[in-house]
């Protein structure tokens, strides 16, 4: 069986920036499987502006994000393999992969980076009633074929959801000669970024109907509109709320799930809330030696974060791979969220291993205005940090320093606070 | 006259608050420069990048996503797409080729945003 120090899954801007932070650590031998024919991952068909600014201090579009990096990979010599899919993970890093060439090959790896993104919600998952008429389609496969493909969904749209891929899509949509009649959402504020929803609808007059949903598509063979209807304080439709949108076209825009399939088989500890793995302050999960980043760790807004975490858990893995494939010894301190905060990346953190400065990225579960974030360990305030607005569509960042922590501390609470 | 509006220079998005007495522009709420630029611009003259695709002939994929190189005004963005939708290149298309010079009189160019190697 052919050994590798580090093989990482995915080839994403995730898997990209650990591959690369890995070699600048010292590791040389690395393997990226990526299942699609081209590395980059989703960056391919986010051809809008707003990627990089804080990497490269200049606005660039997804692609030419992801070709900065494929640059680099390929400059630094990193081998990957395209059109690999990997089809399981065991516990102690045996990765068997599937390529056309070369059937199913399995490989050791001392560490293992998951890096495998995310992808959306289907429509079953929503239980959206009606036929299955052609015309419904989720917004990033819409995103693919219009942007990938060349192939237009439909000249008028309802999108249902606010989430950032759909808000991108009636901008896409509508310079494409489209019409975009509405975007619906069921919560009473938008999970998208505050810039989409002023580039992507104001721009073009696109009304944003919130507490508002889905309660019927018309049609039979092709979608020929939509009843919307407004929900109330219990996210039900109201009865006598209802009108109909004419339309040909429903995108569903309606949240994003990391893809850990793959994590579950290797025997990895998910986190119920964010659907990614658990992890310590090292981006390392409950299996030694395995490592996850990027959207399959948690869902990420902007695309410079997934390349952050990415680059440190590339570091982590190439110091696990050079002290002897070690784990991380001593209990964690636990993090939590509460009070506002849904959850915290990481889980947990190991004092005697751990880094300076250690990140903890969270998520807040309402739209919170001149409030503050804060810290508490074992009860005790840390930290205090002023939010002139927080909103669920938008991942907020604590930075704490290793030496404020005392070494036996239990337990870090994050709360929104007034 | 006082505006409130999102800054959209960045993904951050702060909230601006710009005031306009007579010539003078003030602008707060930015946290860094860009900020002050695009509180300013956006009540005088509002601009935008343009992103779009055109069709590739002879090359692995059939479309090379494009951007104008530098920002357009907001009320030309409808003619600067009618022009991306009409372009038609061949492959290779190299990342920063200028697909479309001077866009609809704006004085930008339309560059490409990735590589489309001819097959
Ligand atoms: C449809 C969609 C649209 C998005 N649009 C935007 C946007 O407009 N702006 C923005 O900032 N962010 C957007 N995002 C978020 C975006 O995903 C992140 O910014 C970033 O691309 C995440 O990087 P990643 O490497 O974690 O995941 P991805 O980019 O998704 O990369 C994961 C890679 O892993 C590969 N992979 C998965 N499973 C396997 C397997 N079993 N074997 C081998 N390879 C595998 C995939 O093919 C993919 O190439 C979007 C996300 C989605 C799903
Ligand atoms: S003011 Fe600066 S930091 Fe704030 S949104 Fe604008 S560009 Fe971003």
């Amino acid at each position: 069986m052919k050994q590798y120090n580090i093989v990482i899954i995915g080839g994403g801007p995730a898997g990209l920036a650990a591959a690369l932070s890995a070699k600048e650590h010292g590791i040389d031998d690395i393997l990226i499987l990526e299942r699609d024919e081209r590395l980059g991952g989703i960056l391919n068909q986010c051809i809008h502006n707003g990627f990089g600014l804080h990497t490269f201090k200049e606005e660039l579009t997804g692609p030419e994000y992801a070709e900065r990096y494929i640059d680099k990979v390929l400059a630094a010599g990193i081998p990957y393999k395209l059109n690999a899919t990997v089809a399981d993970i065991s516990p102690d890093k045996e990765v068997l992969y599937v390529t056309a060439e070369e059937g199913a090959v399995t490989v050791k790896a001392d560490a293992v980076i998951l890096a495998m993104g995310c992808r959306e919600r289907p429509r079953g998952a929503l239980g959206l009633p009606g036929f299955r008429q052609a015309g419904v389609y989720t917004a990033g496969t819409a995103q693919r074929l219009m942007n990938i493909e060349g192939y237009m969904v439909g000249k008028e749209a309802v999108i249902l959801g606010s989430g950032d891929i759909g808000l991108i899509m009636a901008r896409r949509m509508t310079l494409a000669g489209a019409t975009v009649k509405a975007v619906a959402e069921l919560m009473p504020y938008s999970g998208g970024l505050k810039r989409n929803i002023v580039q992507c609808l104001d721009d073009f007059g696109i009304p944003l109907l919130l507490s508002h949903t889905v309660t019927r598509i018309h049609g039979k063979e092709r979608v020929t509109g939509v009843t919307l209807s407004q929900v109330g304080a219990d996210r039900k439709p109201i009865p006598g709320t209802e009108e109909f949108y004419p339309c040909d076209t429903l995108l569903l825009s309606c949240g994003l799930l990391p893809e850990n399939e793959l994590s579950k088989t290797a025997g990895v500890k998910l986190d119920p809330v964010t659907g990614g793995a658990e992890v310590t302050d090292t981006l390392e999960t409950s299996v030694p030696g395995i490592f996850s980043c990027g959207n399959v760790l948690h869902v990420h807004d902007l695309v410079d974060n997934v390349s952050k975490e990415a680059a440190l858990a590339g570091q982590k893995a190439a110091e696990y791979v050079q002290n002897g494939c070690k784990a991380a010894e001593g209990a964690g301190i636990r993090l939590r969220g509460e009070s506002g905060v849904r959850y915290t990346v990481p889980q947990s953190i190991v004092l005697a291993q751990a880094d300076e400065k250690i990140v903890v990225r969270m998520r807040v579960g309402d739209v919170f205005r001149d409030k503050a974030l804060v810290v508490y360990a074992d009860g005790k305030e840390l930290k205090r940090q002023k939010k002139r607005i927080m909103a669920p569509g938008e991942m907020e960042e604590v930075t704490l320093l290793r030496e404020s922590l005392a070494p036996d501390t239990k337990e870090i609470v994050l709360r929104v606070e007034g | 006259m006082k505006h409130e509006l999102t800054c959209i220079r960045c993904p951050i998005g702060c909230q601006l608050t710009v005031e306009v007495e007579g010539e003078a522009v003030t602008v707060t709420g930015n946290s860094c420069p860009r900020g002050a630029e695009y509180g300013k611009k956006e009540v005088t003259a509002p601009t935008r990048t343009v992103t779009g695709s055109v069709r590739v002939t002879g090359g692995e994929l059939p479309l090379a996503s494009v951007k104008t190189a530098t920002d357009v005004p907001k009320e030309k963005v409808m003619d600067v797409m009618a022009e991306i939708r009409k372009c038609r290149v061949t492959a290779p298309v190299k990342i920063g080729d200028v697909v479309i010079a001077d866009v609809a009189g704006t004085g930008a160019d339309v560059v490409a945003t990735r590589t489309i190697k001819a097959i």
